[in-house]
């Protein structure tokens, strides 16, 4: 780790404030993601803007009866609370198959938004990465890539979002609340994560300077119709191969809305309109949830040790529309798959 | 009588070890303590050009930079950096000797600072660049250019003609990865600086060996340096040969002339050794009825270009099963990694998986349970030699374990057993380990007060060595538990061999006894000039130390109390220290032996494998102390999960670097891995492979697991994944 | 080298510390305060074995700066016992084995004390997801388990 500058944020003005005045500042808050870097020497930051004392824990009602989650909830607190446990059982699951209990108890919201890749070439500085030094290259590509996307991918990047919590956030259509140096302003989660493109350094769409408050969901929860189904290569404390956020609002045994978003597969939490324009008015089958797979996966691409997950996606996709039409969400602590 | 040998007891380091007050090697300090961090290579292959060390040294804090081309003096020849388990054959590696890189990640600079913050980012400022040589890390290439070591196995008879008209016939390659051992702890050496002497706390599995190794690389005599290793957090045979940092550590105070502290990272530990990867092609040729005619295993193993690490995979198959005739290779393959090297259970996990596996695969041709193959080919005898076991209760394993499993409710087709959507797969194998143990030196010292202390240079590295040894202890000498304690890690003490192969509580269990015997042969003398002895012309074997007395065996009310007896001599101890060396039993095969069976669910659609329950039936002669040696056995098991499922070291071969080097990456069983596991010891008197009947359990416990495993996703699905770990993505792809 | 002043409440303890920024949480308390209880196995979060617990909630301490902690409470393994008595959790865990090299031992018992007191895992498999952040290579799962539900009868 390098040395850095280390101050504490007063208020939300005085973080932007430092952040602006120095373009290699951090922000940390739970800094599960961030010290982790920095001992890697992936992140070098001059100074850390310590914010985790700011007001930002509050999990409140909106006026249009969703829910803000204040950017500095951490993990644990926002998946046991109980409006969202309640209200939101699909972000509360997908919070919980994520990580550990220790680091749960030290992310904040905020901060898994802003989590970086886990490609192993991002992690390890002997080696090129365009994400981590731009215009080095991709060693992803022809390299060890089990772990990397199969959608959104372009020749400089193919590096994956690491997130389960973003992709329920994905699926709920939340917001996200962001101050900067020139106001506040909202993002959908569809535009907060970027592809990598031929930036693949950016990961968000967060401009210089700007601080996430807070996470907005709408009422809309799909509290009865909801899974977070994640496949990964242990049963527990390992980042997705496939995860699937699935949530569908079912009248009279047909599909009215669905709601599809994929984890571990590209660079963002990964929705895709017309695959979820494939599932709605549509009766609850097999053969429908199939169909939406395929839409969803059509511009899949495999690089070699990662081809697998174009077929892994599929069929944990269908698992997943069953489960949430069913009402049998999975259990993040039974590890058979309801 | 005390009995504590034979019954279950718990850790007598529990508390220590609950508290947090054992102390591992970076957990001791001196007041003025240095702390060093290393920089390693980036590339495989080449020379260091030149090192930039300016920015680093500009660093508050930075002490000095140590490279090869300004550390003090080591050693020159082989002879000095060849530990007492090194391979034979090469050239030991030597930290920060020369210009040469050898792998990815040796290091090149070791920086030294006032606190190990400054120390690390010290480090990531040196600038280092390199002239690169091509490399080979891929074993897939490096395969063709193995080279064939001495026959490993004497061939029996025509095994080519007599598979080739064998009636029922399987064939097949099987892969296991190379695999890290990944103990909890970091690789650490705390070297305290005292006038020139250096104490070096280390993370080791063998203190003398460790010793004996840096008095050699840094010319010294024994006394300047002392290796001490009280508790060691996990090693599994990582730590069987010195480990670098412990020399750079000592090459630092050197340089210093204080006290230094070396903790590797996690990364670093990478670069230490690992299982080796490797290919094995079995082939087995059977009667219709099941009788083996036919054995053939093929072995090619890697290692590094510089030293020539192998165990024997092969050996395995040619012990265990009846067959007429045998034949064996072993190739030995090249990369520029690390050398390989021993890790729990080496060539037994690796070899015994492929055999049990195959074994399954001929199951299958013929239409036969795997059990009753195993028991239509099972031998009394080692087939190699055709001697006898001292002791084989591999039958009652069989048996124990079936019946515990509730194996005969198993229907045979694959595919057959369902629950839901998850298929359900029951799978066994056989497991097979040596019975081995060493010359062991070890010192008893008996006080007026009636305690006693027991002293051996060996380890406990988890395996329990502390408590069996209090236990050993306590029943020789007749004394509760609470009266012993003891001394080991610490190279000053009595000699021991390293820990590992399974031979240590075989070792210093019988090493116990016979000090005890010296000890009591004192006391006799002793009560012998008490006024009105009772014991006046008995003989040593005819009075023994129970109950904190001497006592007579004919008649026990003759009896005084030990403490009595010394303090009658006007003496305030009896020590003795005595050495055992084991007779050779050339009349008997020693081994242990298990029979493992497994449960495995897997999701039809997803590929999901879950491990329900394991049993394990151990046959592994006198069990000293159960609670111990089930969490052992436990542990192996739990190890066999990993193997079978999850443990693979991904190298990028074009960089010739080991990319998943941590624990998030490399995939080793969590908690919610890990269902039922049953551990089942069946009886086994040995009078033969040593004085107690001690037969070990270090490594017994993961043979087989990994192919039990396979075996049940085999029975659950249809699909036969040979390549070692069974991840989900390999079922599905052949399905 | 910037310093900055950390009151820590450790063990009870009132702690004053000058630290520099980039010191952990982890590296404070085993180099700094010799509390070596708490271990350092991958020093990333990815195995538990620094596992304390910060104002009542298991944590890794590795992945966390001292500086950020000023006024906060922290119990260590070293704190867990009273008088001399054992923690329920700590005796069982000597009582069914549940460690075998003692290296993950103080983050599991951290762990497991605080899986107790937020009482949200009651089954086998439950205990399990929510251990499932410390890797014990050992592999003495089942007894840490076991333990576990040993120490939720008596408490």
């Amino acid at each position: 780790m390098n040395s850095f500058q280390y101050s504490r944020a007063q208020d939300i003005a005085d973080a932007v404030r430092q952040s602006a005045a120095d373009s290699s500042a951090r922000f940390i808050a739970g800094g599960t993601n961030l010290v982790d870097l920095m001992k890697y020497d992936v992140e070098r930051p001059t100074r850390l803007i310590d914010i985790s004392h700011l007001p930002l824990r509050a999990v409140e009602e909106t006026s249009n009866g969703g829910l803000r989650i204040g950017a500095l909830v951490l993990n644990s607190d926002l998946a046991w609370h109980p409006q969202v446990k309640d209200r939101y059982p699909l972000l509360s699951s997908a919070i919980l198959a994520g990580a550990s209990t220790q680091l749960r108890n030290m992310a904040s919201t905020g901060g898994n938004l802003l989590q970086r890749t886990r490609c192993l070439y991002f992690y390890d500085v002997a080696t090129p990465c365009n994400k981590r030094k731009p215009g080095s290259g991709c060693s992803a590509i022809g390299g060890v890539n089990r772990i990397n996307a199969i959608l959104g991918t372009s020749e400089a990047c193919i590096a994956t979002h690491p997130s389960d919590m973003c992709v329920a956030l994905a699926a709920l259509d939340a917001t996200v609340h962001v101050t900067g140096p020139h106001g506040v302003r909202t993002i959908p989660m569809a535009d907060f994560h970027r592809l990598p493109g031929d930036t693949p350094e950016r990961d968000t769409n967060l401009e210089s300077g700007e601080i996430v408050t807070a996470v907005e969901l709408p009422a809309h929860g799909f509290r009865t119709n909801y899974t977070y189904l994640k496949i990964r290569d242990r049963l527990s404390y390992a980042f997705a191969l496939v995860s699937v956020a699935a949530a569908l609002e079912i009248d009279n045994g047909a599909i009215r809305q669905a709601r599809l978003a994929l984890g571990g597969v590209a660079h963002k939490p990964w929705r895709d309109p017309e695959a979820e324009a494939v599932l709605a008015g549509q009766p609850v089958e097999q053969d429908t949830f199939a169909r939406a797979a395929k839409v969803i996966l059509r511009d899949a691409k495999g690089y070699g040790h990662n081809d697998f997950k174009i077929d892994l996606a599929q069929r944990t996709i269908i698992r997943a529309l069953n489960q949430a039409a069913q009402g049998t969400p999975q259990s993040q602590s039974d590890k058979r798959i309801a | 009588m005390t009995n504590y040998i034979g019954t279950a007891t718990s850790r007598v380091d529990g508390r220590d070890k609950v508290t947090g007050v054992a102390r591992y090697a970076a957990e001791f300090g001196a007041p003025d303590l240095v702390h060093a961090s290393i920089v390693t290579s980036p590339i495989a292959k080449g020379h260091i050009k030149r090192i930039d060390r300016a920015r680093a040294m500009d660093v508050e804090g930075v002490i000095a930079v140590l490279t090869h081309q300004d550390r003090p003096a080591m050693a020159d020849s082989d002879k000095a950096y060849k530990d007492d388990v090194a391979p034979e054959e090469g050239s030991p590696f030597r930290p920060l000797y020369d210009d040469r890189i050898q792998f990815s990640g040796q290091p090149v600079a070791l920086v030294l600072a006032e606190d190990s913050e400054t120390a690390s980012y010290a480090a990531s400022l040196i600038d280092i660049t390199y002239d690169e040589e091509p490399h080979v890390t891929d074993f897939a290439r490096a395969r063709d250019k193995a080279v064939a070591l001495d026959a490993p196995a004497k061939p029996r008879g025509d095994a080519a003609s007599a598979f080739a008209t064998s009636d029922v016939r399987h064939h097949a390659d099987y892969f296991v990865p190379i695999e890290h051992h990944n103990p909890m702890e970091l690789f650490a050496s705390t070297a305290i600086w005292n006038d020139g002497k250096l104490t070096v706390y280390d993370k080791t599995q063998g203190v003398q060996n460790v010793h004996g190794y840096l008095c050699r690389v840094f010319e010294c005599d024994p006394d300047d340096i002392r290796v001490v290793s009280p508790f060691v957090g996990g090693a599994f045979g990582s730590g069987l040969r010195p480990a670098y940092q412990a020399a750079l550590a000592v090459l630092a105070a050197r340089a210093v002339h204080r006290s230094v502290r070396l903790v590797l990272t996690r990364q670093q530990m990478y670069a230490l050794g690992y299982r080796p990867a490797m290919i094995q092609r079995i082939q087995l040729g059977a009667t219709a009825d099941g009788a083996l005619n036919a054995i053939a295993h093929d072995a090619v193993t890697s290692t590094s270009r510089y030293e020539d690490f192998h165990r024997n995979e092969t050996t395995w198959s040619s012990l265990l099963y009846k067959s007429e005739t045998a034949s064996y290779q072993h190739k030995l393959a090249h990369l520029d990694l690390a050398t390989s090297c021993d890790m729990r259970a080496p060539s037994a996990a690796t070899g015994v998986y492929a055999l049990e596996a195959a074994m399954d695969e001929l199951a299958v041709a013929l239409g036969m349970d795997p059990v009753e193959l195993r028991l239509t080919c099972y031998s009394d005898r080692d087939q190699r030699t055709g001697l006898p076991f001292s002791s084989k209760n591999l039958r009652e394993c069989y048996r124990r374990g079936a019946e515990a499993f509730g194996w005969d409710r198993r229907s045979g087709a694959p595919r057959s057993m369902r629950e839901g959507r998850e298929l359900i797969g029951w799978g066994m194998a056989t497991g097979v380990w040596e019975a081995l143990q060493m010359p062991i030196t070890v010192r008893i010292a008996l006080t007026s007060n009636g305690h006693a202390e027991v002293s051996c240079a060996t380890a406990d590295i988890g395996t329990g060595t502390y408590t069996i040894m209090t236990q050993v202890a306590a029943d020789v000498l007749g004394l509760p538990i609470e009266a012993i304690s003891i001394k080991l890690g610490d190279s000053t003490l009595p000699q021991s061999p390293v820990e590992g192969g399974s031979w240590m509580a075989a070792s210093v269990s019988n090493g116990i006894v016979t000090t005890g015997k010296a000890i009591r042969d004192d006391l006799l003398k002793l009560a012998q000039h008490i006024p009105g002895s009772p014991f006046k012309g008995l003989s040593n074997d005819e009075v023994m130390l129970v109950d904190g007395a001497i006592t007579s065996r004919a008649n026990r009310r003759d009896a005084i109390a030990i403490a009595d007896v010394v303090r009658a001599a006007s003496i305030d101890r009896i020590e003795r220290k005595e050495q055992t060396t084991f007779a050779k039993d050339k009349a008997h095969a020693h081994n242990t032996h298990s029979a493992i069976f497994a449960e495995v669910r897997v999701d039809e659609d997803i590929g999901v494998i879950r491990v329900a329950r394991i049993v394990s039936a151990v046959a592994a002669g006198r069990i000293l102390n159960p609670k111990t040696a089930r969490s052992q056995i436990m542990g192996g098991m739990v190890w066999g999960i990993g193997m079978a499922l999850h443990e693979e070291t991904l190298i990028d071969h074009r960089l010739g670097r080991i990319m998943n080097a941590n624990i998030a990456e490399y995939h080793v069983p969590v908690n919610a891995d890990v269902h039922d596991i049953d551990v089942i010891f069946v009886d086994e008197q040995d009078d033969f492979v040593n004085p107690m009947g001690i037969k070990g359990l270090g490594e017994i416990g993961i043979v087989g697991v990994a192919a039990a495993i396979a075996n049940a996703v085999y029975h659950a699905t249809g699909v036969r994944v040979r390549d070692l770990p069974i991840t989900l993505d390999k079922l599905t792809r052949t399905a | 080298m910037q310093k900055v002043s950390v009151a820590l409440l450790i063990n009870g303890d009132r702690t004053q510390l000058e630290i520099a920024p980039w010191t952990t949480l982890l590296d404070a308390l085993r180099d700094r305060l010799h509390l070596t209880g708490t271990k350092k196995g991958c020093d990333h979060g990815q195995c538990g074995a620094c596992t304390v617990l910060l104002n009542g909630r298991p944590i890794n301490a590795c992945l966390t700066l001292a500086v950020m902690h000023d006024g906060a409470e922290i119990t260590t393994v070293e704190g867990l016992a009273r008088d001399g008595v054992l923690h329920p959790v700590q005796q069982a865990f000597i009582d069914h084995d549940a460690f075998q090299c003692g290296y993950c031992t103080s983050g599991q018992i951290c762990s497991a004390v605080a899986l107790l007191r937020e009482g949200r895992a009651r089954t086998r498999d439950e205990i399990r997801e929510t251990m499932s952040g410390n890797i014990c290579r050992c592999g003495a799962y089942p007894n840490i388990v076991t333990a576990i539900e040993e120490a939720m009868k008596a408490t």
